[in-house]
């Protein structure tokens, strides 16, 4: 572990925006809000920040990612595109981090999608450990509140300095060639120790049980009556979707230009609770029913993806519940519901 | 590791074009890098219309026929109205083959009873033609086929065929007939020719494949002919976009239709809800 002055992070991070400023990405405020985005400045670094809008997932599966491009003039002129830009960013809570090891393993299994894997392969992640609490979070019960890995660097606040754990190599490079650090001693290192100890009891909002039951409970209340109860209030807009960090599913459309000679094949971000999340080209519509997708981001979450991949899909970090305007996405009091029966 | 994407799809040239109705034709293709698509028969490619997109169309021919491959298409979506104004001599892009296909080897010795409404012909004669091009390895062939009145029938010539042959039995159907429409087979739904067949449920395997519509039909008559759960083997359909289990579409419950199927065991997938 090793230890730096406040100011003298601030210098490092300014030096890392020196040497190329499209790289740099850290959580500032946005109204009273916060997000991550391009630093121009390491003084508006917000390490206090409770949660961001969206996740980080933004710079490893963007919105919008162009897969390939071709040339319509020819018969066949296709190529694919991998855009990468190499980023280091700051910031990232332990929910975000575990959310984006989960996402590795869906985009390195059987088919490995390289567009998902070079970005984060060449990026730099620098967590933080969590300072305040958003009220819409429960990552304290369900594990996710702290990390030991997932992460290059991971910062904890000890009021004048930061205490960094170093999680790879590529991490400790960068501190060794551009920060000013010194070697943290036992009573340090107890420190952070205590201070992670102490995160996960700083979450009023609980799951009421271990989340490793979810995938029994959900299994067993799949017919139950909640989930039509909620359905009828949603307004199937997809938010808790698009803010989720674990959420992956996305749509493949063409865009040509207007000259009709040149065209690119895009990834867009989808969400299952949209009407033609499951539709086919005959009009069949494989999941029509709101309910049935409503309890489907549920299902998957908490029982299909751990039965394909071992991790309980949901992290805890209440985004959905503070995106959802019906007030019904939130895991935490729907698990808790079901538990209760 | 290669570093190819799983998205760039590789280039292939119509060799020919069979017009079976007014929305569905049966394309023939040729990879350019002139290797064999080498898939199993039930599983399927993504098509891609440069500057229209991808879809997902199962391949038709059997893998016995090495030097190009068949996907029958039905004009219906942005893709496969595209795919009907092409020409000989035009090309799409291929990615795959995906999925899991028939169990060929699994097969073997039994007695297989193809089942196929509509549309659904065009996976199933992947395995027919398997089945007919080794034919000493497998018992009793038995099809079934309907569609919705005669002028609908796909592959009429080689429907035809069938029915000559004496080491296959095909028998055919059709919804209704429409006047002023000749037809001398059965009329009534598919599920209405299987009272009518003779078949050993301990040895037969039902193959079935059609409209989403059918299965819960054709299941139930198969079981009452007795035939067990697990001898019943089906063909799904689903929104695959990605065909590799990324983007989430094609998912029943847990599964991947585009990793996991699209052919399936009944008895894998009768207790998930939204399977059918």
């Amino acid at each position: 572990m090793k230890l730096i002055k406040k100011d003298e992070f601030l210098n490092f991070v300014d030096s890392l925006i020196k040497i190329d400023p499209r790289r740099v990405i850290g959580v500032k405020s946005k109204g009273n809000k916060f997000i991550f985005d391009t630093l121009n400045s390491a003084n508006e670094l917000r390490l206090d920040y409770d949660v961001t809008i969206l996740p980080p997932k933004k710079y490893f599966l963007p919105p919008t990612e162009t897969l390939l491009k071709y040339d319509l003039t020819d018969k066949f002129s296709v190529e694919a595109v991998n855009e990468v830009t190499p980023l280091i960013i700051i910031g990232v809570h332990p929910y975000d981090l575990i959310a984006l090891q989960q996402m590795d393993i869906v985009f390195r299994d059987t088919y490995q999608d390289h567009n998902y894997i070079r970005k984060r392969e060449e990026s730099i992640l620098i967590g933080v450990n969590i300072q305040n609490v958003s009220p819409y979070s429960f990552a304290g019960s369900m594990g996710t509140a702290t990390t030991e890995e997932g992460f290059d660097l991971m910062l904890t606040d000890l009021g004048d300095e930061y205490a960094i754990e170093i999680g790879s190599e590529k991490g400790e490079a960068i501190l060794n060639k551009y920060a000013k650090i010194a070697d943290a001693d036992g009573d340090t290192i107890n420190k952070v120790h205590d201070i992670k100890g102490k995160i996960a009891s700083k979450f009023k909002k609980q799951l009421n049980f271990p989340p490793e039951e979810l995938p029994k409970l959900l299994e067993e209340n799949y017919d139950n009556e909640l989930w039509e109860k909620n359905a009828q209030k949603c307004l199937s807009c997809g938010s808790c979707n698009l803010v989720c960090p674990t959420c992956y599913c996305f749509d493949v459309q063409d865009i040509v230009e207007l000259n009709l000679r040149r065209g690119k094949r895009v990834r867009t971000w989808d969400g299952c609770l949209l009407e033609d999340f499951a539709k086919v080209a005959t009009g069949e519509n494989f999941r029509e029913d709101r309910a049935a997708r409503y309890r489907h981001r549920f299902m998957r979450k908490g029982k299909y993806l751990y039965d394909r991949f071992g991790f309980i899909a949901c992290v805890g970090c209440g985004r959905c519940a503070s995106a959802c305007l019906p007030d019904i996405a939130d895991p935490c009091k729907v698990f808790n519901a079901l538990k209760e029966g | 590791m290669s570093n190819e994407s799983i998205y760039l799809p590789r280039p292939a040239t119509i060799k020919n074009i069979t017009k079976f109705t007014e929305s569905e034709s049966l394309f023939e293709l040729v990879m350019d890098d002139n290797r064999p698509l080498n898939h199993q028969p039930g599983q399927f490619v993504e098509v891609s219309i440069m500057g229209i997109g991808e879809a997902p169309i199962s391949v038709s021919s059997s893998p016995t026929k090495k030097k190009s491959f068949e996907i029958c298409v039905r004009a219906v979506g942005n893709v496969t109205r595209a795919m009907h104004r092409l020409k000989i001599g035009d090309k799409v892009g291929i990615r795959g083959p995906f999925g899991k296909g028939f169990d060929t080897e699994f097969l073997k010795g039994k007695d297989i009873l193809f089942i196929a409404g509509g549309l659904g012909i065009a996976p199933l004669r992947s395995l027919i033609n398997y089945v007919l091009d080794h034919r000493a390895d497998y018992g009793r062939a038995i099809i079934l086929y309907g569609c919705k009145a005669p002028h609908e029938l796909l592959f009429r010539e080689e429907v035809i065929s069938w029915r000559k042959r004496k080491d296959i039995e095909c028998h055919l159907t059709v919804d209704k007939v429409p006047e002023g429409e000749h037809w001398d087979h059965n009329v009534g739904v598919v599920t209405t020719l299987i009272p009518k067949i003779d078949f050993n449920p301990s040895t037969t395997y039902a193959v079935v494949c059609g409209p989403p519509i059918m299965y819960r039909f054709v299941i139930r008559t198969l079981k009452e002919r007795g035939l067990a759960e697990d001898h019943i083997i089906l063909s799904l359909e689903r929104r695959m976009k990605c065909g590799v289990g990324k983007c989430g579409h094609c998912q029943i419950n847990g599964i991947y239709v585009c990793q996991d199927g699209p052919v399936f065991n009944y008895s894998e997938i009768k207790d998930l809800p939204e399977a059918l």
